[in-house]
């Protein structure tokens, strides 16, 4: 590789040089050895075009990859983004990670590697297919000066550069060393293909990272193993906000394996062993001292009283206010008023909490499953004292994100906590289910009172919100909080438009946000607060709808005239679903639309209700313009996703908190979504090809709304309160 | 010490009878292929098959299984992810995260080692391991799929 790259080399040395290195365990035989992740840019020689791209001579092209890679198909769509500006051969592409020390020591060549937000691709495809061009602009340079021929005369397809008026050709291959050593062009001066042109972006191409996840040889972060390392088990205070007072190591010294109990923190305990279960089990005997302090006294009861009170309360609450909604409503023809509430709920995903560390007194490396690996880093610098330069993070695909490895870097933290008491020596941290159902950082509980007024002949003349609940951003970023708002809480209610932009036009509006925080730890969770909010107003909206004896499709139609693209998805979704044809008896539809993270949603559900009140989601048709649709067949991978995990949230997501703690610390009593329970999901990709849209997050939103808008249609009472576990249907 | 067969090779493994096979497969004999979720047989990261039978291997115990009990894992599925399943799940791009596919996966050859032709509410019945990406969709047509290609091959 050119030598412009040290940094990265640095860094793969020191894993390459230390452990031996198997690479997973064989089909059907027993894995011997270590099992650490190659750092893959290490990983054979090649002519580095630029940060984005290397050539081998092989004809491999290497595509680097910055964001991470949880599940949601990143890693091709960027790959097939920059392939496309490329011209290569796709059967020839390959990836490789970059770790944040090689970004920090580019000067963030690589840009922002924080995985969350749905921005994974659209806040990186300019400066990654500027990167593919660039390297496209050189080979061809390369083998214009080779032959001596002006570069306009050649073409290229699949990596293979062509002379027509010579009948030579000659491959990406063979021109990369020379190309490697031309001035790059400047980016900014290079122009994209028209995406309507594209032949590898835009196409429904397989994922580039399933085959080891069929056999087990897929290494995450829990499979890590080094020479010499050690476990650890951790137990945190299950009062959040409670302190560590001691603990009694003696009890456990004894049992096997055990090498050691130790303070993590002000209110965590780890018993580190040689193996995690030995680990586990000597920690579940370990007596334990907490203080619980002040939060023990709360309950889910007292925390519904807290956020209650907030939609009475009064205050500078608006976000949003134009015209005069109570005034408006106090004057209309009819009122409509309803109250919603959803409960806090944890991500749970598949892969718990873990952070293998190995910390001495002048370097510090991890390896880790992250959305964001330069928080990582920076909490591994912080957490060890040493200065990000003597710091490593090795980052491992992720067994799920949905928000919870973001910003929130606490496993990380208690990972170098533990190891630095045991310098020089790797521990790999585990939380077992249960610790990381009961130290989440959870979807912030919330409730909502919403108020409309109808005028005489049916029309929507005055729309009042009212939400009460916790902040995200006051528990995780509260410089953002200012005079006790948070903008972001009220997310697809805004005015503007572009990112979670209400789609109705209402003539006096008044949008509130009372914040009622909790002493209970929140974050993002995929769709975050469209989730809720996407409820509250969907929900609403239908019960409107029925006041005024309108069609709930028609009265939608009338307040969007103004909102083209959130209608034009609407409709996609109503023509795909048939709606107004006949069903099935016993069958009901209801339909919702919102929009989220620069992307417009709508979804329409088919469900039954039995005469015992037992619920059947049928189908689901979904809808979306993401702008841009990089890879079809992964945007329908991930709306069915967000189709199980909101359904998992609308049927039995609950997360209560009794003396202080968490009650649901495993799946008997926070059960999630299973494959009888899933509907038949429908996608209709809608793209206008003129913005770029998020794809994790943004149809989350509508899934809850309309399943309980064809309830609401089904047994003509609304839904008000989850999870339905808790709902009498019949 | 523990006497196990597998993936049809002999081993003894030094470990307390009471250490949950899950952990034995993954701390001593070293196939962390089959994964921890919950550790209370609830999610089914852990599945494997014992005697041709789909198991959590979470919740059984070392001590409960010997050297005649044939112990397969996925690694032990197939030499080249070529069994039927691991096959249809390539061709339907059914992993996301990939972190539970382990365990669908031995589900799935489970179910079909049983039901050449599952039907969607066989398929519901025996197939409950939690998947938080939400590949079901997938998974419920990769299991027709690798049925037809278990025809297909035989």
């Amino acid at each position: 590789m050119n030598q412009s790259m040290p940094s990265i080399a640095a860094a793969t040395e020191l894993s390459r040089r230390d452990f031996i290195v198997s690479t997973g365990a064989a089909a059907g035989a027993l894995a011997l050895g270590w099992s650490v992740p190659l750092d893959a840019v290490a990983q054979g020689a090649g002519s580095e075009l630029n940060v984005w791209v290397v050539v081998r001579p092989d004809e491999r092209c290497v595509i680097r990859i910055a964001r991470s890679e949880m599940g949601q198909g990143t890693l091709t769509g960027l790959a097939q983004l920059v392939a496309e500006e490329l011209e290569c051969d796709w059967s020839k592409v390959s990836t490789e990670q970059i770790s944040p020390q090689a970004n920090l020591a580019a000067k963030r060549a690589w840009g922002e590697m924080g995985t969350g937000g749905s921005r994974g691709i659209r806040t990186s495809q300019d400066y990654v297919r500027r990167g593919g061009a660039a390297a496209r602009l050189m080979l061809l340079q390369a083998a214009a000066n080779e032959w001596k021929v002006p570069v306009s005369e050649l073409r290229v397809a699949d990596g293979v550069i062509t002379h027509a008026a010579s009948g030579r050709s000659i491959t990406y291959g063979q021109v990369a060393a020379a190309a490697a050593q031309l001035a790059p062009p400047d980016p900014k001066a290079i122009a994209l293909k028209d995406p309507q042109t594209w032949k590898i972006a835009g196409k429904p191409l397989k994922r580039l990272d399933t085959g080891d996840k069929l056999d087990g040889s897929k290494l995450y972060a829990i499979d890590v193993r080094l020479p010499g390392m050690l476990n650890a088990a951790v137990r945190s205070c299950p009062v959040f906000g409670g302190k560590l007072v001691s603990f009694d190591f003696a009890a456990i010294s004894g049992r096997p394996g055990v090498k050691g109990a130790v303070r993590v923190n002000d209110s965590t305990v780890a018993v580190v062993a040689d193996t995690w279960w030995h680990a586990k089990s000597a920690l579940e005997a370990l007596p334990i001292q907490w203080d619980e302090g002040a939060s023990a006294s709360v309950s889910s009861a007292t925390i519904a009283q807290h956020l209650n009170d907030g939609l009475s309360a009064s205050g500078a609450f608006a976000q949003r206010n134009e015209g005069d909604a109570p005034k408006a409503i106090a004057g209309a023809a009819k009122k409509v008023e309803a109250t919603y509430a959803t409960p806090f709920l944890a991500h749970a995903t598949m892969e718990p909490m873990n952070c293998t560390a190995r910390v001495s007194a002048d370097s510090a490396e991890i390896w880790v499953p992250t959305q964001n690996a330069e928080a990582s880093h920076a909490a591994l610098s912080e957490e060890c004292g040493l200065p990000l330069a003597q710091c490593n993070v090795h980052r491992l695909d992720l067994g799920g994100g949905f928000g919870r490895r973001g910003g929130n870097q606490d496993y990380v933290r208690q990972a170098a906590a533990i190891a630095r008491q045991f310098p020089g020596v790797p521990i790999k941290m585990l939380w077992s289910r249960e610790e990381d159902q009961a130290h989440d950082f959870y979807r912030p509980i919330s409730v909502c009172k919403l108020s409309a007024g109808l005028d005489a002949s049916g029309a929507l003349v005055g729309l009042h919100v009212r939400l009460s609940g916790q902040s995200i951003n006051a528990y995780i970023a509260p410089q953002t909080v200012m005079d006790g708002k948070d903008r972001r809480q009220t997310q697809g209610w805004w005015a503007e438009p572009g990112d979670a932009q209400l789609g109705y036009a209402v003539p006096n509006l008044l949008i509130e946000y009372a914040m009622r925080n909790t002493h209970v730890p929140v974050g993002p969770w995929r769709g975050v607060n469209t989730n809720q909010n996407g409820v509250y107003m969907e929900c609403f909206i239908d019960e409107v709808a029925r006041a005024a004896g309108a069609d709930p499709l028609a009265f939608r139609r009338t307040l969007m005239q103004q909102h083209p693209k959130h209608l034009a998805v609407l409709n996609a979704a109503a023509d795909r679903a048939g709606w107004g044809t006949p069903l099935p008896p016993g069958v009901h539809r209801g339909i919702a639309q919102f929009m989220g993270y620069g992307s417009y949603s709508a979804a329409v559900a088919e469900v039954s209700v039995s005469s015992s009140g037992a619920l059947r989601v049928h189908r689901m048709v979904l809808a979306l313009d993401c702008g841009h649709a990089v890879n079809p067949d992964q945007i329908a991978a991930q709306v069915e996703g967000s189709v199980a995990y909101g359904l998992s949230a609308a049927l039995h997501g609950e997360i209560t908190i009794d003396k202080g703690r968490v009650s649901e610390l495993n799946f008997h009593n926070y059960p999630v979504l299973k494959l009888a329970e899933f509907p038949k999901v429908e996608t209709v990709i809608v793209p206008t090809h003129d913005f770029w849209g998020g794809v994790g997050e943004p149809t989350i939103c509508v899934v809850t709304p309309s399943v309980l808008n064809a309830i609401h249609a089904a047994t003509g009472r609304p839904v008000r309160t989850l999870p339905l576990k808790h709902v009498k249907l019949a | 010490m523990a006497k196990l067969n597998v993936n049809g090779q002999a081993l003894e493994v030094a470990v307390e009878p009471d250490t949950p096979l899950l952990w034995v497969l993954r701390e001593q004999v070293g196939l962390t292929g089959t994964k921890y979720g919950c550790g209370v047989a609830q999610c089914g990261a852990c599945s494997v098959h014992i005697n041709g039978e789909l198991r959590r291997s979470c919740s059984v115990p070392v001590g409960s299984v010997d050297s005649s009990d044939r112990i397969v894992t996925i690694e032990g599925l197939s030499r080249d992810r070529s069994h039927p399943v691991q096959r249809a799940w390539g061709e339907l791009d059914v992993p996301q995260c990939g972190y539970c596919q382990s365990g669908q996966i031995m589900a799935a050859a489970a179910l079909l080692a049983k039901n050449d032709k599952p039907s969607d509410a066989d398929i519901d019945a025996a197939m409950t391991n939690i998947c938080r990406c939400g590949t079901y969709q997938r998974i419920r047509a990769a299991v027709h799929r690798a049925a037809a290609l278990k025809v297909a091959k035989a």
